[in-house]
């Protein structure tokens, strides 16, 4: 897993990490069931405060992506990953609606809104 | 997460010198760094919650325990280190060891041979003729040697150069793999805390200024610099300090969004813990100057 911190990023550090591992989770560079680092070793690796890994792993455990058991370790969960994929593509599927909507008021054509998405897409994709 | 210092509303007078209303509790896990400039009662502080030198109120709870009626017993679970050790100079490091190490009821003189190594200490040295680093270096070994809960460290890095700065950190860092311990030191030299500190405290004329987590410092704070005409009353409000030079002005904020929205062609920078210290002390004293006045 790779993870790296930047430091003129305007997202807060907890952020960086948290979002990091959950794209390895979702990319399977880490799969379910596998173990994650000890709070501990996780914070002097990545020169951080344990106390933001806490904070990290808390809030990935209350959106299920990984479980702590006590006394031995924290690993990512199983089962629950299709059901995160599902609730993230119905996320897409709302700003899409939302979208489709607005471009209708603005008269934007189905092949014309095609053509923007694609552009975008490709902009973002690298 | 339990608690292993409770420290609630400690009053201290000093002639001119007053600690007023102290309060910060140490979390396990946790190493914190009490920072502060010269005078601002960090030892005063240390002396007073290690029960050194009496207090006019306040409680104090080391591991859920009063102070007041388990001194002895907390005080076998703490490893100092204090500015002046407190040896007897004409002895040698051998003979002051066999003086305090039966103090403690969990005294390891295999952890103690292990340290006195791995710092080059040669214990028939006499303790007049060591530098001020091995006087730190002898001092932490023995706050190290007894199985310490907690160590309590007044300034141990002032005058120490960056090697030895930087070896004491990793062993900082070593001892809090042990887990459930908690490391609490005070220094004016802010970038050794920024490899190793989980949680900050800043004390100014002997009143916690804030005590929070490093990380959420460093994300909350930046360094803004900018054009002097772009400067308001309102937003001058903004910024905790600024400093302005005929090319620009440079200040802290805690409050971003609202910089970025009134001000604009200014460049944003992290703030360092120096930076974002600096930035409090001088916002306090501005604001005192405006109330005495």
């Amino acid at each position: 897993m790779k993870i790296l911190i930047s430091n003129i990023s305007d997202k807060p550090l907890y952020q960086q990490i948290k979002d990091q591992i959950k794209d390895a989770i979702f990319k399977g560079e880490i799969g379910e069931g596998d173990p994650l680092p000890s709070i501990r070793n996780f914070a002097h690796d990545l020169k951080v405060s344990v106390l933001t890994i806490r904070r990290v792993y808390d809030e990935l455990e209350e959106e299920r992506f990984i479980t702590s058991q006590v006394g031995i370790g924290t690993f990512v969960s199983t089962g629950n990953l299709e059901l995160i994929r599902d609730s993230k593509r119905h996320l897409v599927e709302q700003v899409m609606l939302e979208l489709i909507q607005t471009a209708k008021t603005l008269r934007i054509t189905k092949e014309e809104l095609n053509e923007m998405m694609n552009i975008l897409y490709e902009e973002d994709g690298q | 997460m339990s608690s292993i210092l409770e420290v609630t509303g400690l009053n201290k007078s000093y002639g001119d010198f007053s600690l007023s209303d102290v309060s910060f509790t140490l979390e396990e896990d946790c190493i914190t760094g009490f920072i502060g400039i010269n005078g601002a009662g960090k030892t005063t502080t240390i002396r007073t919650i290690l029960g050194l030198v009496t207090r006019a109120s306040g409680t104090i709870k080391f591991f859920g325990k009063d102070m007041n009626k388990y001194e002895q017993e907390l005080k076998d679970r703490i490893g100092i280190v204090l500015d002046d050790g407190g040896f007897y100079d004409e002895l040698s490091m051998a003979e002051m060891t066999s003086i305090i190490s039966p103090a403690y009821s969990r005294w390891s003189e295999q952890d103690y041979k292990t340290f006195m190594e791995r710092f080059s200490l040669n214990p028939r040295q006499k303790i007049a003729t060591l530098s001020k680093g091995m006087r730190m270096k002898y001092s932490l070994t023995l706050a190290l040697s007894h199985q310490a809960d907690l160590l309590i460290m007044d300034e141990p890095t002032s005058g120490l150069d960056p090697l030895i700065r930087s070896q004491l950190m990793e062993i900082l860092k070593d001892y809090m793999k042990q887990g459930g311990k908690g490391v609490f030191f005070s220094t004016h030299i802010t970038s050794d805390l920024d490899k190793v500190a989980d949680m900050l405290i800043l004390i100014n004329n002997g009143r916690i200024l804030f005590e929070e987590e490093k990380d959420i410092l460093i994300d909350t704070h930046r360094l803004v610099k900018g054009d002097i005409k772009d400067l308001t009353d309102e937003t001058r409000n903004l910024f905790l300090n600024i400093q302005e030079t005929e090319f620009g002005f440079s200040g802290i904020t805690n409050q971003l969004s609202k910089v970025q929205k009134n001000l604009h062609d200014i460049l944003i920078e992290r703030a360092t813990i120096e930076d974002i210290m600096l930035g409090y002390i001088e916002k306090e004293t501005k604001n005192n100057v405006i109330t005495s006045r």
